[in-house]
């Protein structure tokens, strides 16, 4: 575990020295003050249109940042050679890839709380409540989801060698997922051997639109309940976990070359 | 006479293929049959022309590469088990090191991976900026470095567990005159420590100088193995010309 701490502390180190984070969340936020100051047809609603703006650039800033920051961590380490003089150390490929991911998901987790500070924040301004519970599901399987997305850029990572087709590849199969993976059980209805395709694809991909709670957020809906809650965080830790087996078993044996 | 136990690095008929990456390309034997062994405290110079193997072979020694047959250890460890590599301190022969980091910070990291405790870490830290005169440069991010400064960056992450083998690809390629002179002497200062050391360098005549016994690899194989003055009494020639025989060039007189 103390390895796996090192590696992490690196990660996050470089995440802050980085300009990415402080680009996407200064456009975030400036988005939607400017949103904000406005009144459109004196609606009083508006509030929700504001939030539903800002909870969407949040998901795609997280998104940017988890998949840009991961894919070029084993890519990059192998392109600089800083691989070789940290593997020649007692550091195990199993910790290596455990300390890559922990390090992003932390990362990410602490771009999170800075994201849902100033969203809390903004809509506490407007609607002077803070649903905490729903706020607390909200960022946490937001979280969750990113550490899946982690692990599947990881396992990318030591598939493909540059960081740009991983980046660009796991962007797309990432909102392929998210547009496309909880509307696959309806695709799956037509008869015949391609629904039965279909529906195998449904069960074996990782459901990330279950973590997505936005809606409940903008109107309100309140919080789901805790067993569902509960079994959403348990899939995600477990399918996090199968990826980032993927991804140790086929960098075990990958030969590293000076 | 040198029991096993004073083995630091044993290599047993290893063999390492790398598979081709064409279709119906032909796989390339990297090293092929090698035996060797290194004892404690001496400073041993791994020679052979580019291509030989010797890079092959400390990519075994340190797991970046699977031999495809036979064995290699350090220290009577598998060198397929990271805890092998506890006590060695390893410099490539390019250097480069996180670029968003300063000299401090990534020998703090470093010194974290060998379980250092954190008030001896900072002495150690100390110590080795000192013998590789970096202390002015501690807090600068090394991308702002020179390469003399980077190369002296890769000798102190090497020795920031004060290790017992040092294994080092080429240490004064592409250093000027002054830069080699200081790489030389921390050697000499590590064989009088009794620190093992194991080098490859084209530089034949410092290797002439600090070196206690030689290996000359060609093609993959050993060919020669020897204490350097033996060698050079039973060839009744120079390191330089004993490696332009071996490996089948041309001595110049």
């Amino acid at each position: 575990m103390n390895n796996v701490m090192a590696l992490s502390g690196v990660v996050i180190i470089e995440m802050y020295r980085r300009k990415d984070f402080y680009v996407l969340f200064v456009m975030t936020a400036l988005i939607t003050l400017i949103l904000g100051s406005m009144r459109f047809f004196d609606d009083d609603m508006i509030v929700r249109y504001l939030k539903e703006v800002c909870l969407l650039l949040i998901w795609i800033s997280s998104l940017v940042i988890a998949i840009s920051t991961t894919a070029r961590q084993i890519p990059a380490e192998r392109e600089s050679r800083t691989i070789f003089p940290l593997l020649a150390k007692p550091v195990s490929r199993a910790q290596l890839i455990a300390g890559k991911f922990f390090g992003c998901w932390l990362a990410c987790g602490l771009a999170l709380i800075v994201f849902y500070l100033f969203f809390g924040v903004i809509t506490a301004s407007r609607e002077h409540a803070w649903p905490m519970a729903s706020y607390f599901q909200a960022i946490s399987m937001h979280w969750i989801a990113l550490g899946i997305v982690i692990a599947l850029v990881l396992f990318g990572s030591v598939v493909f060698t540059a960081p740009s087709s991983n980046a660009t590849i796991c962007f797309i199969i990432v909102i392929g997922l998210m547009f496309v993976g909880g509307h696959l059980n309806k695709m799956a209805l037509v008869p015949g051997m391609s629904g039965k395709i279909i529906y195998a694809i449904y069960y074996m991909i990782p459901h990330l639109e279950w973590y997505d709670l936005r809606d409940r957020i903008i109107h309100d809906w309140g919080r789901v309940p805790w067993g569902a809650w509960a079994g959403a965080i348990l899939y995600g830790i477990l399918y996090s976990g199968f990826l980032l087996g993927a991804a140790w078993a086929v960098f075990r044996r990958k030969t590293l070359t000076v | 006479m040198l029991g096993p136990l004073n083995t630091v690095v044993e290599i047993n008929d290893l063999r390492v293929v790398f598979p081709s990456r064409e279709l119906r390309g032909e796989a390339k034997l990297a090293v092929d049959g090698l035996n060797l062994q290194v004892r404690a405290g001496e400073v041993f110079g791994f020679l052979g022309p580019n291509g030989a193997g010797k890079t092959t072979t400390m990519n075994v020694l340190l797991g970046f590469v699977n031999a495809s047959s036979g064995s290699a250890s350090i220290f009577g460890v598998d060198v397929r088990q990271p805890i092998a590599r506890q006590r060695i301190g390893y410099l490539p022969e390019l250097t480069y090191y996180y670029k968003f980091l300063n000299t401090e910070e990534l020998l703090r990291f470093y010194s974290r991976i060998f379980r250092i405790p954190p008030a001896e870490r900072e002495k150690r830290i100390d110590a080795v900026l000192k013998l590789v005169e970096l202390e002015s440069a501690r807090k600068r991010l090394i991308k702002t470095y020179s390469k003399g400064m980077q190369q002296r960056v890769g000798l102190a992450q090497a020795l920031i567990n004060n290790p017992d083998l040092l294994i080092l690809d080429e240490p004064t390629s592409g250093l000027d005159p002054l830069g080699r002179m200081k790489v030389r002497e921390i050697i000499q200062r590590l064989k009088e420590q009794g620190k093992t050391v194991f080098f490859s360098s084209h530089e034949l005549g410092e290797v002439e100088t600090v070196c206690d016994r030689v290996a000359i690899l060609h093609q993959g194989k050993l060919r020669v193995e020897g204490r350097v003055d033996d060698l050079i009494q039973q060839y009744q020639c120079n390191l330089e010309h004993i490696f332009l025989k071996v490996v089948g060039g041309q001595p110049q007189f």
